[in-house]
């Protein structure tokens, strides 16, 4: 134990299957978790929704939601609930220290004037001044600001005043596996004390679904856990909307201000196989062997997010180590891009705090897992590019 | 005997490879040559049409064989093209760099072309539906690959053979300056030797001007375009929008003597603070920008009597060069009259997420030279602005210390402190 270890104090969450830490626990561990899709508002696509969410509980000015689409409201909210839970929200002199890092992608654009652009270019030969003449017409000035990558951090310092620093990560899975990577690697070197760290995803908007479908990576039939969509119509990629948000704290500085925390981050690895060249399946192993596991039964939280080639090399991975148990959660929730990291790390310290595993999420597909967990591995091995893992372990 | 830890016991962080892009030219050469002589790059817009937009110059780089292919081609070629000429200079190897990449670069969205291909590849009616059944069945990776955030610094972390996971990050027009402190940081927590730091920016589009002049950031002096930034003029009237790219080879300076490589500067010190105040506008204090200078100026071990140069953000904005002005006096008291303070902005334009890394390279350039570039069209000084601007022309100075500052929307603040010499 060390006074430099990176402590989990404050979690975040928000999914289709509900908001905060508890009632995911809750979900996650019935003894059939039930998933909430939606099949037919994007057919053929399939999506996880969002969960009613009153937004004023943690974005109180009227006037700040309506400067945010759904992203950027949804990760604000999902950033005070980490705040409340590790007890810093409303405490000024905590937010004007803390160190914040956001994995974020872009925000909604307005699919209204898109679309009456794109309408009204039919027998148009000049499509650019066509678009300059929309443009400058149609949009919103505010919306610029809802779409911009960074302004979710920048709401987040004016709602939740963390004030700090403020850093915005940008690249899919990858951005939240260097968002935490980093953010640990500050606190166990002494540049941090505290950090906000984490991301969301909204995924019910067409652009959004865009982004992963430009390569056909969407799964386009009946919905099934992410282990088994092997062969099946799409890509195999179901997404939802979601955020995770972590507190991470040096323990020194969570014991001084007498916080508890879920559990401890361990080592944190992150990598780039270059996989046209088929290094994936030998860099997850080599990530595997690099994070330090322990020997035995092991819990891992998966990120896979049902991608045919991702998941099928994870799967191979895990299948060639006995003793690891892993829980796709993505089929539960869906893929949560940015956030998908995050939410895995969230979801491991759950565990390890409570002392207790999740059930399999896909019996078919996942080992029994007896025990209380000590130690969980996170993952997120993403759908096109970048990898990620990190083990978590009891707080001690 | 050169000290290798700071004031801190952190190793020192010294400079090895600079490369630089912007419309005033391609590598270092051109654009301190065009610098030095108080040329603008600003022009007339001749990429696309400028019908109905309020705004019709800007600063694009038009030379390059992407400066027409997309906001993402042109990203990467920008980026490309100065980390060559950075790793090159550095004596490093050009296709196994062997440290961490941190990119700064513009949020990536579909090209609007793309997207008109996608529609007219279909005919459903429901126009939402239409794009993703042409998506799917197209499968083009090219275009997907211009919708992934991530893109960019994963194809330059092939290019030049970077380990690890590449970090792509956004502190909009800070971005750049935030990439060279992460590189920093990852030097000094003894993650590696060397780092790759870049400032890209190639997203000039109809679309990003007409978003800036929807918000009223964008100066209109569309008859002279050379006169339009005009930093810390009394009829500044707005910043204007450019392209370019800057790459630092970052180097613990233990690392930079052991193996015989040319120092061309010390990155002394970083600091940042977020603004909680606005999403466009500065606190009215200044608070903010002032916590991110001395937070620069502690980590770098200076007071600020040890500045001898201030490398301003000085967009042209009203707002920004009247904060900048009221952050730096907190700071540096009645000194800041005696300070020389100039904008590479008045020359170069906005560039955005580059803004950062591109103004540390020209600050660091400054030190070797001994030669300070001005802050052109400086014909009408605001008098609520007293600095000394290094006004039209340029100046000859031994400049052994730099403070950059870069300030961006979403309350982000980072300044860098540079030093010509390891101490």
């Amino acid at each position: 134990m060390d006074s430099q270890d990176v402590v989990i104090t404050g979690i975040g969450l928000v999914s289709s299957l509900g908001e905060g830490p508890e009632a995911h626990w809750r979900a996650l561990t019935a003894s059939a978790p039930e998933p909430v899709f939606d099949a037919a508002r994007f057919s053929p696509y399939t999506v996880h929704p969002l969960p009613e969410i009153d937004w004023n509980l943690q974005i109180a000015k009227r006037g700040d939601q309506r400067q945010m689409e759904t992203w950027q409201r949804l990760g604000t909210y999902v950033a005070g609930l980490a705040l409340d839970d590790a007890g810093i929200k409303g405490d000024e002199a905590l937010c004007a220290t803390m160190d914040m890092v956001v994995a974020a992608g872009g925000g909604e654009r307005d699919v209204a004037v898109d679309s009456a652009i794109l309408a009204a270019s039919t027998g148009r030969p000049d499509f650019d001044v066509l678009l300059n003449e929309k443009l400058t017409t149609e949009l919103r000035p505010t919306l610029f600001l809802a779409q911009l990558s960074n302004l979710l951090a920048g709401n987040i310092s004016i709602v939740h005043k963390v004030t700090g620093s403020s850093r915005t990560f940008m690249g899919e899975e990858g951005a939240g596996v260097s968002a935490i990577e980093t953010a640990a690697a500050r606190i166990r070197s002494g540049q941090s004390t505290h950090m906000l760290v984490g991301g969301a995803f909204q995924t019910e908007h067409p652009d959004m679904l865009l982004g992963y479908e430009l390569a056909g990576y969407l799964h386009r039939d009946a919905w099934k856990p992410v282990w088994q969509r092997q062969g099946m119509q799409g890509g195999g990629v179901v997404s939802g909307s979601g955020g995770a948000f972590l507190v991470l704290e040096s323990r020194a500085h969570a014991e001084a201000r007498g916080r508890k925390a879920y559990a401890r981050l361990g080592p944190v690895c992150s990598g780039r196989a270059r996989r046209s060249r088929g290094e994936l399946g030998q860099r997850i192993s080599a990530m595997l062997e690099a994070a330090a596991l322990p020997s035995g039964e092991l819990l891992a939280v998966s990120g896979a997010s049902g991608g045919h080639a991702a998941t099928a090399a994870e799967k191979a991975a895990f299948d060639a180590r006995p003793g690891l148990a892993a829980r796709g959660f993505a089929t539960l929730t869906g893929h949560l891009k940015e956030a998908q990291f995050p939410f895995a790390v969230a979801l491991a310290a759950l565990a390890v705090a409570n002392k207790a595993p999740y059930p399999a999420f896909d019996a078919a597909s996942e080992r029994p897992y007896v025990g209380i967990p000590e130690n969980v591995l996170a993952t997120a091995i993403g759908y096109h590019q970048f990898e990620g893992m990190a083990l978590v372990s009891a707080a001690g | 005997m050169t000290k290798l830890k700071d004031h801190l016991g952190r190793p020192v962080v010294a400079v090895t490879g600079i490369g630089v892009v912007t419309s005033l030219g391609k590598g270092k050469q051109e654009n301190w040559a065009a610098l030095t002589a108080g040329r603008s790059g600003i022009h007339p817009i001749t990429r696309f049409p400028v019908e109905h937009l309020n705004t019709r110059i800007a600063g694009t780089v038009d030379f390059l064989d992407s400066s027409s292919k997309g906001a993402s081609a042109l990203t990467y070629e920008l980026a490309e093209t100065a980390a060559e000429e950075a790793i090159a200079e550095a004596g490093l190897d050009l296709e196994d760099f062997g440290g961490p990449l941190f990119l700064a670069s513009p949020p990536v969205e579909l090209d609007w072309h793309d997207r008109l291909a996608l529609y007219k590849g279909g005919d459903n009616a429901d126009i939402s539906a239409r794009l993703l059944e042409v998506a799917r069945s197209l499968n083009s990776l090219d275009m997907f690959d211009t919708s992934q955030f991530g893109f960019v610094a994963d194809r330059l972390a092939d290019r030049f053979g970077a380990t690890g996971l590449p970090i792509t990050l956004s502190t909009a027009c800070a971005s750049g300056a935030t990439a060279i402190q992460l590189g920093v940081e990852a030097i000094r927590r003894g993650e590696c030797s060397h780092a790759l730091a870049i400032g890209a920016d190639g997203s000039a589009t109809a679309e990003a001007l007409i978003r800036f002049s929807l918000l009223s950031a964008l100066s209109t002096s569309n008859d002279a375009p050379e006169k339009a930034s005009k930093p810390f003029s009394k009829d500044r009237d707005g910043f204007v929008i450019a392209e370019g790219s800057a790459a630092l080879v970052l180097e613990s300076l233990e690392s930079a003597l052991a193996r015989g490589a040319e120092v061309l500067g010390i990155l002394r010190g970083c600091g940042e603070k977020a603004d909680d105040f606005h999403r466009t506008r500065s606190k009215p204090d200044g608070s903010p920008a002032i916590g991110a200078v001395k937070a620069a100026l502690a980590d770098a071990g200076l007071s600020e009597d040890e500045i001898d140069y201030v490398n301003a953000h000085g967009t042209s904005t009203p707002e920004n060069d009247k904060m900048e002005h009221l952050s730096l006096s907190t700071v540096f008291g009645e000194r800041i009259g005696r300070i020389p303070i100039s904008s590479n902005k008045s020359m170069i334009g906005h560039t955005l997420s580059a803004a950062g890394a591109i103004e540390a390279a020209f600050s660091l350039m400054t030190m070797r030279e001994g030669v300070i570039p001005p802050t052109i069209n400086y014909d009408n000084p605001d008098p609520a602005i007293a600095l000394d601007v290094v006004p039209n022309v340029k100046r000859e100075a031994r400049v052994g210390t730099v403070l950059s500052n870069s300030f961006g929307f979403g309350g982000q603040n980072t300044c860098l402190v540079m030093a010509r010499e390891a101490v």
